[in-house]
C-alpha cells in the first residue's frame, strides 16, 4: 500500500479536478443550444480535463510505481496541438453547410445565409483575387 | 486517496461519455455528430489514462497514443468530407 502524503493529495486533487473537467464540458456539448456555442465546451474545457488526468498520470507512475515513461506528454502535447484544429475544421464545415441552408438549426440565425463580409472575399475560403482594390493581396 | 479520486474521475468521464453519446444520437446536425464522436474519442483517451492509473500498469498508453492520432484524422476527414465531397483531392 502507498503512504499518504503530499503527492498523494496532489494527484488524488488533479484527478478530481480533471474528472469534473471532463464531465462539465460534455454537459456543455449537450446543453448548450447551437453547435458555435456547443464547440466551446468539448474544445476548451474537456481538453483541459483530459489534460489534468494525464498530468495526474505524469506525477502517479514516477512517484508511486517508481516508472517513467514520456507517453503522457506525448498525447498531451497532441491533444492541445489538435483540439483548436478540430474545433476550426467542425465551426468551418458547419459556417459553410449553414450558409448554403444545408440541414440547418435555426438556433443558429444563419441558416438563411451567411451576411456579407463586406469585403471582396468571402468566408474564410481561397475564391480568386478580391476585387476590392484596398483589401491586402491573397 | 487516489482510488477514490480515480473511481470519481471513472465515473464523471463514464457520464460525460454518455451525454456525448446522448448528443450523437440526437444531432441535429452532422457537424454536432463529429463534435460528439470528437469528444467521445477525447474522453475514451481519458478513460484509458485513468484506467491504467487504477491498475498501476503501463499497458495502455499506445493505444491512448494511437486513438489521440486516429481520432483527430479521422475528425478531420469527415470535415474535409462534409466541405468538399471528397477527402483526398
Amino acid at each position: 500500500m502507498m503512504d499518504a502524503g503530499p503527492v498523494e493529495i496532489l494527484i488524488s486533487a488533479i484527478l478530481v479536478i480533471g474528472g469534473f473537467f471532463a464531465l462539465v464540458g460534455s454537459w456543455g456539448l449537450a446543453r448548450m443550444p447551437s453547435l458555435m456555442t456547443r464547440l466551446h465546451g468539448p474544445t476548451k474545457v474537456t481538453t483541459l480535463g483530459v489534460g489534468s488526468c494525464l498530468i495526474a498520470s505524469m506525477i502517479y507512475f514516477p512517484a508511486v510505481q517508481g516508472t517513467y515513461s514520456a507517453h503522457e506528454l506525448l498525447i498531451t502535447l497532441f491533444l492541445f496541438l489538435t483540439a483548436p484544429i478540430t474545433a476550426n475544421m467542425i465551426a468551418k464545415a458547419h459556417l459553410h453547410r449553414q450558409g448554403k441552408a444545408i440541414d440547418p438549426n435555426p438556433m443558429d440565425d444563419i441558416a438563411e445565409g451567411l451576411p456579407e463580409t463586406g469585403r471582396g472575399t468571402g468566408w474564410a475560403t481561397f475564391d480568386g483575387r478580391s476585387a476590392d482594390p484596398s483589401d491586402p493581396p491573397l | 486517496m487516489i482510488e477514490i479520486a480515480v473511481l470519481f474521475a471513472i465515473s464523471c468521464v463514464g457520464l460525460a461519455m454518455a451525454l456525448n453519446l446522448w448528443r450523437l444520437a440526437r444531432g441535429p446536425t452532422t457537424a454536432d455528430r463529429i463534435l460528439a464522436l470528437d469528444t467521445m474519442t477525447i474522453n475514451a483517451i481519458a478513460l484509458m489514462v485513468l484506467m491504467q492509473i487504477q491498475q498501476g500498469s503501463a499497458v495502455y498508453f499506445e493505444a491512448a497514443l494511437l486513438l489521440a492520432m486516429v481520432g483527430f484524422l479521422g475528425t478531420v476527414a469527415y470535415c474535409k468530407f462534409l466541405l468538399r465531397g471528397d477527402i483526398i483531392e
